[in-house]
C-alpha cells in the first residue's frame, strides 16, 4: 500500500514540476503553449540516453536534459515570438512544434523509435523527487516575484503600456519560455528514471493540453493554485480507479463546470499563504486581510 | 501521376475546407478556438455510421440526420458550455479551456458508451474508378470533392446574401454596433453553431467513408485547425484555401518524399508560414492602435 501511494506522489510532483514550468510561461506570460510535451520528452530522451548507454551520473544527466530542453524552446521560440505571433497563432504554432518533433522521435535510431527506451535504471525515488520539487518551488517563487517575473506580469496585464516602459516583450517571453522548458525537461528526466522507460508516445499534445488546464483551473498568475490542481488532478483519478470508464468523463465535465462557475480558476491570482490559512482560524478577523501579494482571505 | 496525386489531395483538401470553414466561422464570431470541434466531427461520423449500418437508411438520409445531429450537439455546446464565459465577457483563454473540457468530455463519452473500436463504413460508392488521361479516379473521391464544393458555395451564398447572413456578418465586425442595429447576439451566435454543426455532420461523414470510424479522430481534425490558421483564423476564404493548400501538400509529399514525415512536413510549413505571415494568409489585424 505504502508503494502505491508513494507511486503517485512522486508521479504527482513529477507532475508538479512540469505545470510549474507551464505556470511560469502561461499564467505569466498569457501566452498559451499547447507543445510543453515536447519540453518534457527533450529532457527524459537527454537524461535517460544519456545515463542508459553513456553512464553518465543521474543529476549531470538530469541537468543536461534541462538544459537541451531549454534550448529546443529557443529552437521555436526565437522565431515564433520574434514574428509576435498572437495567442490561437501562437498556440496552433507550438502544438504543431509538439507533435513534429514527437514524429522526429518516433523516426530516430538512437531513441529506437516508436518501440521506447526500456530498462532505464530507476534512480528517481521519492527523497529525490521530493527535494528537487522543493528547490523547483522555490525558484520558481523567486523567479516569479523578480524583477523578470514582475515585467511579465506587466506585459501579460497589457503588452502596449508595458511596451512604452520600456520592457522588451521578446527578451521578457523568451526568458519566461527558456525557463519554462527547463523546468519541463527536468520533469521528463525524473519521469524516465522513475518509470524506467519511456516512448514517444506518452508524450503526446493532450498531455501538453493537460499542464495548461492545470494551470488555468489552478488560476492564471498564481503559483500555489497550479499546484494545487496538478496534485488534484493527479490523485483524484486514483480515487476514482474503480469508476475507471467514467473517470475522463467526469474529468472533462468538472472542467467545463469550474470555468462555468469560477472561470478565475481555483485561486485566480491569489496564493495560498501561512497568513491566509491563520487568518481562516482567527475569531475577529481584521478588515484588511488581503496584503499587497492577496493572500487567501 | 500527378494528376492522380492532385485529385486525391484535393479531395481530402475539400474535406479539410469544410472543416476549417466550420472552426473560422466561429472564430470570427467568438474570437476563440473551439477546441470541441474535432469531437463534433468525429459524432457527425458516428451518427453516419449508425444510420447506415444500424437502421439501413439511405445515403443521402444518413449525410442529413448527421449534419442535423453535428448541428444539435454544436447548439447544446455553445449553450452549456459557452454562452455562460460568453455573459460574462470573460477572456478567450476561459473559452478554450471550456472547449477542450467539452473535447474530452464527449470524446471518453464513445469510449464508455460505443468503445474504442474501428468501424469502417459500409461501400456506399462502388470502389469503381474511371481512368483520365492515365490517372485512375475514384468515384468517392470526386464526389467528395463536388459535394464538399457545393456545400461551401451554399454557405458563401448564405453569409453574403441573406438576411441572416449579414447579421453574422455584422456581428464578426463589432457585436456590440450590430447589437444596436437591432441584431439578436445570442441567436446569431446559435445560428453560426448551427451552420458549423452542418458543416461537422458533412465532413464527419466524408472522413469516415475516405477513412474509418474511431473514438480519436478528433486529432486528425488538428489538421483542419492547421488550415484554418494557414488561412488566417475568422477568414472563412482563407479555410477553403488553406484546407486545399494542406491536403494538396499531404498527398504531393506522401508520394513524393516520404508517408512518414507527411505531418512533419504539414506541421513545419505551418510553422514557417506563421513565422513570414504572422496572420495567416488572409487573416484580419486586429492588432489595437494607439
Amino acid at each position: 500500500m505504502w508503494f502505491y501511494i508513494q507511486g503517485i506522489l512522486v508521479l504527482a510532483m513529477i507532475n508538479i514540476i512540469a505545470v510549474l514550468g507551464v505556470t511560469v510561461f502561461t499564467g505569466f506570460t498569457g501566452l498559451f503553449s499547447l507543445g510543453h510535451a515536447a519540453f518534457i520528452a527533450a529532457g527524459a530522451y537527454t537524461a535517460a540516453i544519456l545515463t542508459h548507454f553513456y553512464g553518465v551520473d543521474f543529476y549531470l544527466a538530469l541537468a543536461l536534459g534541462g538544459l537541451v530542453a531549454g534550448l529546443l524552446s529557443l529552437v521555436i521560440g526565437i522565431p515564433t515570438l520574434r514574428a509576435k505571433l498572437r495567442s490561437d497563432y501562437f498556440a496552433i504554432a507550438t502544438l504543431g512544434f509538439g507533435e513534429a518533433f514527437k514524429m522526429i522521435l518516433e523516426n530516430m535510431d538512437i531513441t529506437q523509435g516508436a518501440r521506447g527506451l526500456p530498462g532505464i535504471t530507476t534512480y528517481a525515488n521519492i527523497w529525490n523527487v521530493t527535494i528537487i520539487t522543493v528547490l523547483v518551488v522555490a525558484v520558481t517563487a523567486n523567479f516569479v516575484f523578480s524583477k523578470y517575473g514582475r515585467m511579465a506580469v506587466a506585459a501579460r496585464e497589457d503588452y502596449m503600456a508595458a511596451e512604452m516602459m520600456g520592457i522588451n516583450l521578446f527578451h521578457v517571453q523568451l526568458r519566461s519560455l527558456f525557463f519554462s522548458a527547463v523546468l519541463a525537461g527536468i520533469a521528463g528526466g525524473l519521469f524516465a528514471h522513475y518509470l524506467g522507460f519511456i516512448q514517444p508516445s506518452l508524450f503526446t499534445g493532450s498531455q501538453s493540453s493537460m499542464l495548461v488546464i492545470a494551470v488555468v483551473t489552478g488560476g492564471m498568475g498564481s503559483i500555489s493554485g497550479p499546484i494545487l490542481a496538478a496534485l488534484l488532478f493527479a490523485t483524484i483519478p486514483e480515487a476514482l480507479r474503480l469508476a475507471n470508464m467514467w473517470r475522463m468523463v467526469t474529468y472533462g465535465a468538472v472542467l467545463v463546470a469550474i470555468m462555468v462557475l469560477r472561470p478565475q480558476g481555483i485561486l485566480g491570482y491569489k496564493e495560498i499563504t501561512f497568513k491566509g490559512i491563520a487568518g481562516l482560524f482567527r475569531r475577529n478577523k481584521p478588515k484588511n486581510i488581503v496584503d499587497s501579494k492577496g493572500a487567501l482571505s | 501521376m500527378l494528376l492522380q496525386t492532385l485529385v486525391t489531395g484535393l479531395a481530402i483538401g475539400g474535406i479539410y475546407a469544410l472543416m476549417a470553414v466550420g472552426y473560422s466561422l466561429v472564430f470570427s464570431i467568438m474570437g476563440f478556438s473551439n477546441w470541441a470541434y474535432g469531437t463534433i466531427i468525429m459524432y457527425g461520423s458516428y451518427i453516419g455510421y449508425y444510420s447506415l449500418t444500424k437502421f439501413g437508411c439511405p445515403f443521402w438520409l444518413a449525410l442529413i440526420l448527421s449534419m442535423f445531429g453535428g448541428a444539435a450537439l454544436c447548439v447544446m455546446n455553445e449553450r452549456i458550455a459557452y454562452a455562460p464565459l460568453r455573459k460574462r465577457k470573460a477572456p478567450s483563454l476561459f473559452l478554450m479551456i471550456s472547449a477542450m473540457g467539452t473535447a474530452i468530455f464527449l470524446e471518453n463519452m464513445v469510449y464508455v458508451l460505443i468503445g474504442a473500436h474501428y468501424y469502417s463504413f459500409p461501400e456506399v460508392f462502388q470502389t469503381q474508378v474511371f481512368e483520365v488521361w492515365g490517372a485512375s479516379i475514384g468515384i468517392l473521391d470526386l464526389f467528395a470533392i463536388v459535394f464538399s464544393f457545393t456545400a461551401i458555395y451554399a454557405l458563401n451564398y448564405f453569409i453574403n446574401h441573406t438576411r441572416l447572413g449579414i447579421g453574422i456578418r455584422a456581428v464578426s465586425y463589432d457585436n456590440t454596433v450590430a447589437q444596436i442595429n437591432g441584431v439578436n447576439l445570442s441567436w446569431t451566435i446559435g445560428l453560426v453553431f448551427v451552420l458549423s454543426g452542418f458543416l461537422a455532420g458533412i465532413s464527419g461523414t466524408f472522413f469516415g467513408m475516405k477513412y474509418m470510424v474511431y473514438p480519436t479522430m478528433g486529432n486528425i481534425t488538428n489538421k483542419a485547425f492547421i488550415a484554418a490558421v494557414i488561412g488566417g483564423l475568422g477568414s472563412l476564404p482563407g479555410a477553403v484555401i488553406g484546407g486545399i493548400i494542406l491536403g494538396v501538400l499531404e498527398s504531393l509529399v506522401s508520394v513524393y518524399v516520404s508517408s512518414t514525415y507527411r505531418d512533419v512536413f504539414s506541421f513545419s510549413f505551418l510553422i514557417v508560414l506563421l513565422i513570414f505571415l504572422p496572420l495567416g494568409l488572409m487573416g484580419k489585424n486586429l492588432e489595437e492602435k494607439v
